[in-house]
Order: structure tokens, then C-alpha cells, then sequence
């Protein structure tokens, strides 16, 4: 195994006494203070989050937005400059080689932010599919660092802190600017449900936008911990939980996200077929009738014990104090209010099926 | 006299005659942070010397609970259901089962406190 990498804020983390843990091949930090303290910073003022570790692949050229729409389930056909779309690139048989961002910057000039465990097999998949397409790939993951300011107050954190106005920033937009005689990207998107802004900048930019934001006492510091109960109570997957190869983004329940009416893109015919014939999986919400908490891998089965199905992710929700869980289940009985089980451990416990988006989000639109 | 003895697994047993009371250390809620589950056996479970016999849940993870010692369980601590949150509060008094102790030869291989506290600081020290 490589050693891990770290990002270039990591001896921030250690100054500030982060539980530090590896994710995706990099060493991160999981909590400063601790996650529910986190979680409802972000929730109620503001957070800032260290987010270096996701890759930053640059796409340009005569046929970029060709190339883009070959890979990309979404359509970013004749997009406006600045606009931000989610979607996934799949494999021929429809499972997600991984969810992303794909940022437009110009005609043909694309920006793509994906998962920091999927950075080597992303880079390799995007090289090895562009042939007889012309375009340049940059990867960029080694030379840009990320950081996300999340929370109600970080339009003003933004503007009062850091002196970058984004009162004029809609929702999934960016603008590019410069800062320190450096070229930053800065968008208004995150992955906590809550409105928020993420920056992206060669490391001493990073580095001294997170020292402005610490001295500032404005924001908490805020590890994947608490990113990770965010996105969960907020129904957003996490590739490796709710997509992977293997998972489609039909089954996901992220069909809005793939356009089958664009005339061809990768595992197109594969995802075409899901959305008319109905997929064999579905991802649904659980709510567990006791405090037991079912994680990843744990089994969903039909009351009777039958194995329908196995849990995704799984908490003690923070802002919702309920125990719940995202499971992928045999479509059947994917129906709101159906009554279903979870092993846990030696037990087994009553759960019912309800709508994933545990907490309403907050984006401001 | 009670008398407390801990394992190497940051579980304690406090012992009062031939009844212990079996709780996780202030290291070890502290390492978990918030508790928000606690997976106890029932009444009348046996539990044995080094197995699982429950879990204590932080929101981010599941840690397993290894008794210290063989026994029957007398009685599980019905304030940690709705309030798990009492192990953060005060490990020590807040124990998770009481059992009834089957051989308490098992106690010798335990530390006491001060031999506990030397092993903590070793563990802290990686």
C-alpha cells in the first residue's frame, strides 16, 4: 500500500488537534471538537471544512463539450459560462464509475471535481475514453486544494472574512476570480444541505483563506465526521455507500441526473433500460423503531427474515433524533410505509420505509 | 469493599461481594465521544470472560463490549436506554450490567487502578 497523502493543510489539523483518520488515500480529519458539535455549527452559523482531498480533472479543446456530454450523464449541452452540473460517469453496464461535478468554464473548457477514492481509476477512465475525441486532460489534483465554507452565515462569512462577495452567486453557479496574484474558483455548492460556498486555489491560497477563516472566530473547523452525518440526514449519496460500480444511478434513486434523452453518453443503453423496465434495486429511507443503529452492511429483511436488501449508511440522526438509514433493496418492496427489518448485531428490529431526505435542506436558490 | 478492576479492553468491573458491576472506562467514553446506543444483553444472559456481550454506539462507529469476567446478568442499566449519554457524563458510576460472578478467580488477571492508569498513558502515548 502507498503511504497516504496529505493535503496542504495538515498540520492546521494537527495544531488545532484533529482525530485525524486516512480517507480515499489521503490522511483527514474526522473531527476537531467533535462531530455533533460540527454538524450543528454547520446547521445554525457556519463551518468550514477541509475538502483537498477530491480531484480536480481540467477537460478543454475543440471537442470538449462533445467529450464531456460522452462521459457525463447529465446534459451540458449549450450551457451558460459559470453554470455547475451533478451527474455520473458510468461503465457500459450502467454501475457509476463515480458521481461528480462538472463545472463549465467556456465554450469548451470544462471543469470536473470527482471523488478522491476514484482519483487514479477517474484520471485512467477519462484518458482511455477520449480517443478520436480532441481534447486536453489536465489533472489537477496534485496542484489545487479545496476548502467548503458551509452554513446559514457563510455568505457573510465569505464577504466579511474573506472580502469575496458572493451575495450575487445563485445556487450550483461560480465565478472565477484572483486572489493573492493566484486564480481561484469559487462556487456556491457543498454537501451538507445547507447553503454554502466551496473554493478552489493553488495551496497557499488554501492555506491562507483557512488561517483568515480560524483567526476570523467565525466559522468552526469541521472534519468528514460531521460531513458525512450532514449528507446523510439530507438524503445525498456517498460513492463506496449508495453508488458504486455495481450500483447504478436509477437504483439510486438519482435518475433526474441522467438525461437518456441525449442521444448517446457511456452505459446509456444499460440506464435507458432501468428507467423503462424498472430497476431490480431501489434506494429508499428507513426509520428504525428502536435506538439501534444500523450501518453499512448490516441485513434489511422483510419481517418474516427474509433477505431483501443490506443497509447503505446508517446513524442516530443529529438534527433528527430518530435512528435511520439509507438501504438498497429489492425494488419490491421499496413502497413509503412499507414494514421491513434490520439485523443489527444478534437482533433484528422493526423499520418502516420513508423518504430518504431526512431534514429538509436549506439551499438558498 | 468494593473493589474496581479494569481490562485491557477498557471495560471495569466494580465487585461487591460475588455481584459485579461492569461499565466501560472514562478513557474509553472519552476515545468514543457523544454515546447515542448502548446494546446491552437481557436479564438472565450469561456473558463470559473476553466475548462480546453488547456495544456501545458514538455516532460514528460501534464499539464491541467484552466482559472481564463470566457470569449471569442480573440486571442491565435501564437509564442508558433512554439516556446513553449518562456514560459521557460519568463512566464510572453509570455502569452498563450487573451480573453475578461465576468464578471470581477471572478477577486476577485484571489490573487494578494504578496499573490501568500506566497502561492508558502507554496507549495514549502512539
Amino acid at each position: 500500500m502507498p503511504e497516504n497523502k496529505r493535503t496542504c493543510l495538515y498540520d492546521r489539523h494537527l495544531a488545532l488537534g484533529a482525530q485525524m483518520s486516512p480517507f480515499g488515500g489521503c490522511e483527514m480529519p474526522i473531527q476537531y471538537e467533535g462531530i455533533v458539535e460540527e454538524h450543528q455549527a454547520v446547521r445554525t452559523a457556519c463551518g468550514v471544512f477541509d475538502v483537498s482531498h477530491m480531484g480536480e480533472v481540467n477537460i478543454s479543446g475543440r471537442d470538449a463539450e462533445r467529450y464531456v456530454n460522452h462521459i457525463f450523464t447529465n446534459d451540458i449541452t449549450g450551457a451558460p459560462d459559470g453554470k455547475i452540473f451533478y451527474g455520473m460517469m458510468l461503465n457500459p453496464e450502467g454501475g457509476t464509475v463515480d458521481d461528480l461535478l462538472v463545472y463549465k468554464r467556456g465554450e469548451n473548457n470544462f471543469f470536473l471535481v470527482i471523488n478522491a477514492a476514484n482519483i487514479d481509476k477517474d484520471v485512467a477512465w477519462i484518458r482511455s475514453n477520449a480517443e478520436g475525441y480532441d481534447v486536453e486532460i489536465d489533472d489537477l489534483c496534485d496542484v489545487l486544494g479545496e476548502i467548503a465554507i458551509q452554513g446559514p452565515e457563510s455568505e457573510a462569512v465569505m464577504q466579511e472574512v474573506l472580502g469575496i462577495s458572493c451575495a450575487d452567486l445563485a445556487f450550483y453557479t461560480f465565478r472565477e476570480a484572483m486572489l493573492d496574484g493566484e486564480h481561484i474558483l469559487v462556487s456556491r455548492t457543498g454537501y451538507t444541505g445547507e447553503d454554502g460556498f466551496e473554493v478552489y486555489a493553488p495551496h497557499d491560497v488554501i492555506r491562507h483563506l483557512w488561517d483568515e477563516l480560524m483567526e476570523s472566530g467565525r466559522c468552526a473547523p469541521c472534519g468528514l465526521g460531521c460531513r458525512d452525518t450532514l449528507r446523510f440526514e439530507v438524503g445525498l449519496p456517498l460513492y463506496g455507500d449508495e453508488l458504486g460500480e455495481d450500483i447504478s444511478p436509477i437504483e439510486a434513486s438519482l435518475g433526474i441526473f441522467v438525461k437518456t434523452d441525449k442521444d448517446e453518453f457511456i452505459g446509456r443503453d444499460a440506464v435507458l433500460r432501468q428507467k423503462t423496465e424498472g430497476a431490480p434495486r431501489k434506494l429508499v429511507g428507513l426509520e428504525i423503531h428502536d435506538r439501534a443503529i444500523a450501518r453499512h452492511g448490516c441485513e434489511v429483511t422483510t419481517p418474516g427474515g427474509e433477505v431483501i436488501g443490506t443497509v447503505t449508511t446508517g446513524y442516530r440522526g443529529i438534527s433528527v433524533d430518530k435512528s435511520l438509514a439509507m438501504a438498497l433493496i429489492d425494488s419490491r418492496y421499496a413502497a413509503m410505509g412499507t414494514e421491513l427489518a434490520v439485523k443489527v448485531r444478534r437482533k433484528s428490529f422493526p423499520a418502516t420505509v420513508v423518504a430518504k431526505k431526512f431534514y429538509k435542506k436549506s439551499y438558498k436558490k | 469493599m468494593s473493589k474496581t478492576y479494569f481490562s485491557r479492553t477498557h471495560e471495569y468491573v466494580t465487585v461487591d461481594g460475588n455481584i459485579g458491576y461492569i461499565g466501560i472506562t472514562d478513557f474509553a467514553q472519552n476515545a468514543l465521544g457523544n454515546v447515542v446506543y448502548v446494546d446491552m444483553p437481557e436479564e438472565g444472559d450469561d456473558v463470559a470472560a473476553g466475548e462480546e456481550f453488547g456495544a456501545v454506539e458514538s455516532v460514528k462507529a460501534a464499539s464491541e463490549l467484552i466482559s472481564p469476567v463470566s457470569g449471569a446478568v442480573v440486571e442491565s442499566n435501564e437509564h442508558l436506554i433512554d439516556n446513553p449519554r449518562l456514560i459521557n457524563q460519568d463512566a464510572m458510576a453509570n455502569w452498563i450490567i450487573k451480573v453475578e460472578l461465576s468464578d471470581p478467580s477471572e478477577l486476577d488477571a485484571l489490573m487494578d487502578e494504578a496499573a490501568y492508569k500506566e497502561f492508558c498513558a502507554t496507549e495514549g502515548a502512539h
